[in-house]
């Protein structure tokens, strides 16, 4: 029997090709974009960034952890002690960040890792916590009051220069601008690179450890292994991304740095409303989230009742998000990972 | 002829809930060809024995051999690897992956190989269990027959030496159930080791060549599978007719 295996579908070269022009064009864009504009998209691009890292570690992986806050207040420290104590530049600091991260993963990994469901939940908070309450007492970067970026470490920014240059911005702006290109870099990385895993064999025993743990183990699927995996791989992309947001932001604090409601809660509510264990679901989901914060801030609290009682509908009517309704109706998907079988020739 | 030597071994494996004895040293020798039926009234102890044989449950007591190598420590996960393939009682899907992806996932992981090694066998195991047609088609959406066959084609996936089943044919209508036990049997007539816990005994007696019956956890009878049922023990203590 002659047969043929496909990954994708028809019209997978146009997404591709409009997914090309669109990060063109935000690459593009401080060249002709206000400032406000893309500090909303760098706000966009780094929320997008956690919530694709939670969706893999929740959404695959099955770990619905309420403690990534860590591994954002981890990356954060990573820049400013760099920055303070060994005089790293900010942006290679960021590696600083991934390695705190990393860190932190494999030690709490130890603790988290003897717990499942709502107790990994809990223990991933608490472990959390702990990080939150250590990092104030470390008085060399701020202690409990926090601390902000020294104004050398913020003007010799790797890159910085270059824009001021070719820009003519002055010079927080051109910060600002670099901060938006890392933001737009490491968004294009993470959902490439998830999208890259998902069609490898590792990514279908994630969908399949996803929709039925218990048959995955009876299939051979080592969930333990993938499992630690996803969560040191989605510790490193958070850590990441809180180097850059609080290098953007330039002051650090551990209640900022560690908030659950700001790295977690939000996350996990744009990957909620998008449709979980998807990659279209959190794009769908942050860009929800934006307009809702941008419509409804000034209301205060009842913004986050807003928010809450949305995630309640959407659980209720439609567990599988946004995101959900739209493939479950039209079967269509922006990032394609079904292998599909097609029979050339059958014998007889 | 299958090669005549002891695929599975059992010596005295024994496993206790408490102060129920649910495994009681049961003790048997599984030769590599042979199908074996599995029968006992309700609680008897089958569903249990199956998941101390599969890796779901690790006894209190006894040994547990594949192959003659010692496995009764082992995890499911490497008993799969080691070529055990189960097929769940209530059907197990990945119900976000196509029928043609469960066993893509299955063969690749089971056996250590990449997809495109694994897709050929995949195929052939589709076209074996009756699921060609709906290769593409995904698994939540598939009726109780179909979930049924793609269960014996994922645990076919994994390249068993030996296949465990599970009351694969409850809740089948006669036709459907004639149908699976006619994929069952030609897998058997192939060479696979199997077995086979089931309720509906017609079909486990038109396959296996070999029967026993589970009483609290005991192995109270074990042979052809006629005889077996023949036998007074078993009609009084299974099928409550009074001798």
């Amino acid at each position: 029997m002659r047969y043929r295996v496909q990954t994708g579908q028809g019209g997978s070269w146009i997404v591709a090709l409009a997914a090309l022009v669109i990060v063109v064009v935000f690459a593009a864009l401080p060249f002709f974009g206000s400032r406000s504009l893309m500090q909303d998209l760098f706000f966009v691009f780094t929320m997008l960034t956690l919530a694709q890292f939670w969706n893999l570690l929740a959404g695959y992986g099955g770990l619905v952890s309420v403690g990534q806050q860590m591994f954002v207040g981890a990356g954060a420290y990573g820049v400013f002690a760099a920055a303070i104590l060994w005089g790293i530049n900010p942006v290679a600091g960021l590696a600083v960040s991934a390695v705190a991260a990393l860190v932190l993963a494999l030690v709490s990994a130890v603790f988290v890792f003897r717990l499942n469901d709502a107790y990994f939940a809990i223990g991933t908070w608490v472990v959390a916590e702990v990080a939150r309450l250590s990092f104030a007492q470390w008085k060399a970067v701020g202690g409990g009051t926090g601390t902000s970026l020294p104004r050398e470490a913020r003007r010799n920014m790797w890159g910085a220069d270059w824009v001021e240059q070719v820009t003519g911005l002055r010079a927080a702006a051109a910060m600002d601008v670099v901060s938006y290109w890392l933001a737009l870099a490491l968004v294009v990385a993470t959902i490439g690179g998830i999208y890259w895993l998902m069609r490898r064999k590792t990514g279908l025993a994630l969908a399949a450890m996803r929709d039925n743990p218990q048959a995955a183990a009876s299939a051979g699927l080592n969930a333990g292994r993938i499992k630690l995996a996803v969560y040191v791989i989605s510790a490193v992309g958070a850590g990441i991304a809180g180097g850059l947001i609080f290098m953007q932001n330039g002051r650090v604090s551990p209640d900022s740095a560690f908030s659950v409601i700001d790295w977690t809660a939000y996350v996990i509510f744009i990957v909620v409303i998008g449709g979980i264990g998807t990659i279209e679901g959190p794009i769908i989901g942050v860009i929800v989230f934006f307009l809702l914060q941008s419509l409804l801030a000034d209301l205060g609290s009842w913004y986050l009742m807003v928010l809450g009682l949305l995630g309640i509908l959407i659980m209720l009517f439609a567990p599988r998000g946004l995101w959900g309704l739209i493939s479950g109706r039209t079967g269509f998907a922006l990032f394609p990972i079904q292998r599909r079988l097609f029979i050339e020739e059958r014998e007889d | 002829m299958a090669d005549a030597g002891t695929l599975l071994s059992l010596e005295g494996v024994t496993k206790r809930f408490g102060s129920l004895v649910v495994a009681d040293a049961v003790t048997l020798d599984l030769p590599r060809g042979q199908a074996l039926g599995i029968i006992g009234p309700n609680g008897a102890g089958k569903s249990t024995l199956l998941n101390l044989i599969a890796g779901n449950l690790m006894p209190d007591q006894g040994l547990i051999r594949l192959n003659g190598r010692d496995i009764t420590g082992t995890s499911l996960t490497q008993r799969c690897r080691m070529g055990m393939g189960r097929a769940f009682q209530i059907p197990q899907t990945f119900s976000r992956l196509t029928v043609f992806e469960t066993l893509l996932v299955a063969a690749s992981q089971g056996r250590g190989i990449s997809e495109s090694e694994a897709a050929g066998d995949c195929v052939s195991i589709l076209e074996r269990t009756g699921l060609l047609d709906r290769a593409n088609q995904v698994s939540g959406s598939l009726n109780l027959l179909q979930r049924k066959r793609l269960e014996l084609a994922r645990a076919l996936a994994t390249g068993p030496d030996l296949l465990l089943l599970d009351e694969i044919a409850g809740g089948l209508t006669e036709a459907e159930c004639a149908s699976l036990v006619g994929t069952i049997r030609s897998l058997h007539a192939g060479g696979t080791t199997i077995v086979w816990i089931e309720h509906v005994l017609h079909a486990l007696n038109s396959v296996v060549e070999r029967l026993i019956v589970l009483d609290f956890g005991r192995v109270i009878q074990d042979g052809a599978p006629d005889a077996v049922m023949a036998s007074r023990e078993v009609q009084e203590i299974y099928l409550g007719i009074e001798a």
